[in-house]
């Protein structure tokens, strides 16, 4: 095993180790998205839009990629039904939080008329409760089997809220349903009134709004919105980087470690294995629930069809390039997916737009390269082209994740060296690193062995406390 | 003696296969209420009857493409997400020369070679049907086998080789960026409407107790087809020396590697013979179905993994068999519950046999 990878030494120069790491980064996307958004002579409100939408995604992705890492980096559960849990997550919400049914709405079925907080509570145990109902059969399945039960279910999933059955039915005795194919109208209160008003606080924000009014003098708030909610994002991101870390540094992370990194051998130390993969797996999906929730919430509407496997696929993308089994990576994972996958094209789009001379683009790839062929003219296979990046896109994307499988498979920070030790035992150099989970709860039999370069795991057996073996690529047969 | 022997052979049956009693249990009572809906008339056996033909046709193509993900899965260890868009590709390739064949000379040529992208030609006008247009059909068959041998041998040499010592995982996360790739460069080529490949088919009305199934020339294509493409891989495995070589290596590579296989060239064959079974069955698929997306393949490809681990990986029997049951379920589910839920049921009808026999009907006996 190599010790001083690349992302090691990095860690130890950047100036506050992993936060430093996703600061950086978040720092210099956004200072780049702002330069080409300052050389294409943007306002100041398609500036500010820019930045919040990205944060959006920035955040969702983030989120999702950290649960994910729960999953797949910690547990080793082969987990692309992400999609399935989200959508979950959100219908059951909606289900709460809508307003009561009246005749003469514009919605077609109304909900619970409960406080979105409720709201969000029940669709996070919805999606871990989905999680138990697949777990439990599921989790004695190999790899390969629970990724193919897992895609099911997603698509079960979709197909049920798509059903006529589903879409309009009596709960307590009020009108409520998921809409069917038609889709669903999110008509509660926007969530970030609820938040502020909860502490008191929409009065302010209208004041903070009104501020912004003297730079964006044309109806501000929407902007400001999407702001304020990159930044509730943000946070959320914070939380669940703060969650998952604890979890992973606990006793019971490390359980969950040596499940990875050899089932068998934890189960003959006594370990619960099947039960720690369920909770895990619980955990999980409430987790990818909320990324759900927060994803739509304030959408408006929310379709079934929104909801078809893609959206995992790109969350496996995002925790592959971060590194499966790092948080950090996670984090950097998600962002970097986010910037330069997801909303870099459609930026560049939008940039080739203004500058490129408005032409029609021709409505088919026949029209598009026969110039090409007669002529040699690649003008409109260009525009052809532009006008479909959102396809092209998802090639891009395909090929970006065979090139990684191929050359990095352990993604940007999966080799790291995990420290499960609560105490220090090593060098120096490696005190950096294990001061970071000195706060987690001592096991009592941990022996530490001062000459061990690497750390040994209390109670996980092999080698539970890496991160090696392709980050965490090998499944856990 | 003999009632106790088999009450207690009874008793511990029940105890360990509860899941073996439950299904049965629902089986009965499924069919005590298909019998009740019969004679009350609510359903007339003649309908019962079309959902179980379109469900054996179904089930047919479910089970063809199934071979080849099969026995990519037994030899080369790994579930192909890409599976599904080599179904799609295929089809896209025949369709193109049954277009420019049938339509040589009535429409522009690219639009031919598009499949009437942007609904600049359709199969319908161009007359395409089995008994119309043989030979454009036949030369779509044939273009669609090779095209597929051709993309899989691709995908395998670009994506697969490179890492094929990696675990299982690794390869079908990679197959999965390899599926996204081709279904989302089918979109940009192809256009991402659904279009309508076929005329009206010929078809004769079977007379069945209270009125008609309708069977067409489609159906009787793809069942010829189909046939003669299950003897011939049956007729490959069993008597070919590279049949046998594909078993060994299924059941321990490492050891077919000492006794002299030249275990790469096997896994080229098994390229070339599940695509272009594959690129066949997905033509077939399109003809009997009737209409071209560019989500066609990916659509089928979950049932297919369905019908292949129903049947057992590995075994082409199996396949064939997985995929009749999967067909069946769709199309006949909805005499019991709402069409919506059709595709549902198949799936569910996959993770209960994951849980009650997750190695498969046909395990252990492993054809390729």
């Amino acid at each position: 095993m190599s010790t001083t990878t690349l992302p090691d030494s990095l860690t130890r120069r950047v100036p506050g180790g992993d936060a430093g790491i996703i600061i950086a980064t978040l720092a210099a996307t956004y200072l780049a998205y702002v330069l080409i958004g300052i050389g294409l002579g943007y306002s100041l409100r398609g500036q500010l839009n820019t930045i919040a939408v990205l944060t959006f995604y920035i955040g969702v992705f983030a989120m999702l990629a950290l649960a994910l890492n729960l999953h797949w980096g910690y547990t080793g559960l082969f987990n692309i039904g992400i999609v399935g849990f989200m959508a979950v997550g959100i219908y059951v919400m909606a289900l709460v939080s809508k307003p009561v049914y009246q005749a003469g709405g514009a919605s077609q079925v109304g909900g619970l008329g409960l406080p979105v907080i409720i709201g969000i509570i029940a669709g996070m145990i919805a999606a871990s409760l989905l999680g138990l109902l697949i777990a439990l059969p599921a989790l004695r399945l190999r790899a390969d089997y629970l990724a193919i039960v897992t895609i099911a279910m997603s698509e079960i999933v979709r197909f049920s809220f798509l059903s006529g059955q589903l879409q309009q039915f009596n709960l307590a005795g009020r009108r409520v349903g998921f809409g069917g194919g038609s889709g669903l109208i999110l008509d509660y209160t926007d969530p970030l009134e609820s938040f502020f008003s909860f502490f008191g606080l929409w009065d302010a924000y209208l004041g903070l709004i009104e501020t912004f009014g003297i730079i964006i003098p044309n109806n501000p708030k929407p902007v400001v919105d999407g702001l304020v909610y990159g930044v509730v994002l943000l946070s959320f991101v914070g939380l669940y980087f703060w969650l998952l870390k604890r979890t992973g540094e606990s006793p019971f992370g490390r359980v969950l470690k040596a499940i990875r990194e050899d089932e068998e051998a934890a189960s003959s130390l006594g370990k619960d294995t099947n039960g720690f993969k369920i909770k895990a797996f619980m955990l999980g999906c409430a987790l990818m629930g909320l990324a759900g929730i927060l994803w739509f919430m304030r959408s408006g509407a929310v379709t079934p069809n929104t909801f078809r496997p893609r959206i995992t696929f790109f969350v496996w993308i995002a925790l592959i390039i971060g590194g499966a089994g790092s948080n950090t990576g996670s984090v950097l994972g998600g962002a970097i997916f986010a910037a330069l996958l997801y909303q870099g094209p459609r930026y560049l789009k939008n940039l080739l737009d203004t500058v490129l001379p408005s032409a029609s683009s021709p409505s088919s790839f026949g029209p598009a390269i026969a110039p090409l062929i007669s002529n040699l003219d690649i003008t409109p296979l260009l525009f052809y082209t532009i006008d479909n990046i959102r396809q092209l896109q998802l090639v891009f994307m395909g090929v970006v994740l065979i090139w990684l499988m191929h050359n990095r498979p352990e993604g940007l920070l999966g080799h790291r060296t995990e420290t499960a030790s609560p105490i220090t035992l090593s060098a120096p150099i490696a005190q950096t690193v294990a001061s970071e989970s000195r706060s987690t709860t001592a096991d009592a039999d941990t022996d530490p062995d001062p000459d061990a370069t690497e750390d040994i795991a209390p109670d996980g057996g092999s080698n539970s406390t890496t991160d090696s073996n392709n980050g965490g690529i090998n499944s856990n047969e | 003696m003999g009632i106790a022997e088999t009450y207690t052979r009874g008793r511990r049956f029940a105890v360990t296969r509860p899941g073996s009693i439950l299904l049965a249990i629902v089986g009965f009572i499924l069919l005590f209420d298909l019998a009740g809906q019969l004679t009350s008339g609510q359903i007339t056996f003649s309908s019962v009857g079309s959902l179980i033909w379109d469900g054996l046709m179904r089930g047919l193509v479910i089970g063809l493409a199934g071979i080849g993900l099969s026995m990519t899965y037994s030899i080369l260890n790994f579930a192909n997400f890409a599976h599904g868009d080599y179904i799609t590709a295929g089809a896209f390739s025949g369709w193109a020369t049954t277009y420019l064949i049938a339509g040589l000379g009535r429409a522009d040529v690219g639009a031919l070679l598009l499949v009437g992208a942007g609904g600049s030609v359709f199969g319908g006008t161009l007359g395409i049907n089995v008994t119309g247009t043989p030979f454009a059909i036949i030369a779509g068959i044939i273009v669609a086998g090779i095209a597929a041998v051709g993309l899989t041998l691709a995908v395998d040499k670009i994506a697969y080789k490179p890492i094929r010592d990696e675990s299982g995982i690794a390869l079908l996360i990679t197959s999965v960026g390899v599926a996204f790739a081709l279904r989302y460069l089918m979109q940009f080529v192809f256009g991402p409407s659904v279009r309508g490949t076929t005329s009206q088919p010929a078809s004769l009305s079977l007379y069945f107790i209270d009125g008609v199934v309708r069977v067409n020339t489609h159906d009787a294509a793809l069942i010829i087809i189909g046939g003669a493409l299950m003897l011939g891989v049956h007729l490959l495995l069993q008597r070919t020396k590279l049949g046998k070589a594909m078993r060994a290596m299924s059941d321990n590579e490492d050891l077919a590697r000492v006794t002299g296989i030249p275990t790469e060239q096997v896994v080229q064959s098994v390229w070339v013979i599940g695509g272009g079974l594959t690129g066949i069955v997905g033509y077939m698929f399109i003809l009997w179905k009737g209409t071209l997306g560019f989500n066609d393949g990916w659509l089928l490809l979950l049932l297919i993994f369905a019908a292949v681990i129903l049947g057992g990986i590995g075994s082409i029997y199996g396949a064939i068999t997985g995929g009749l049951v999967i067909g069946l379920t769709a199309s006949v589910s909805v005499i019991w519950i709402p069409s919506t839920f059709a595709r549902a049921t198949a799936f569910i009808m996959m993770i209960v046999i994951l849980l009650v026999k997750p190695s498969g009907i046909f395990s252990g006996r492993s054809t390729a």
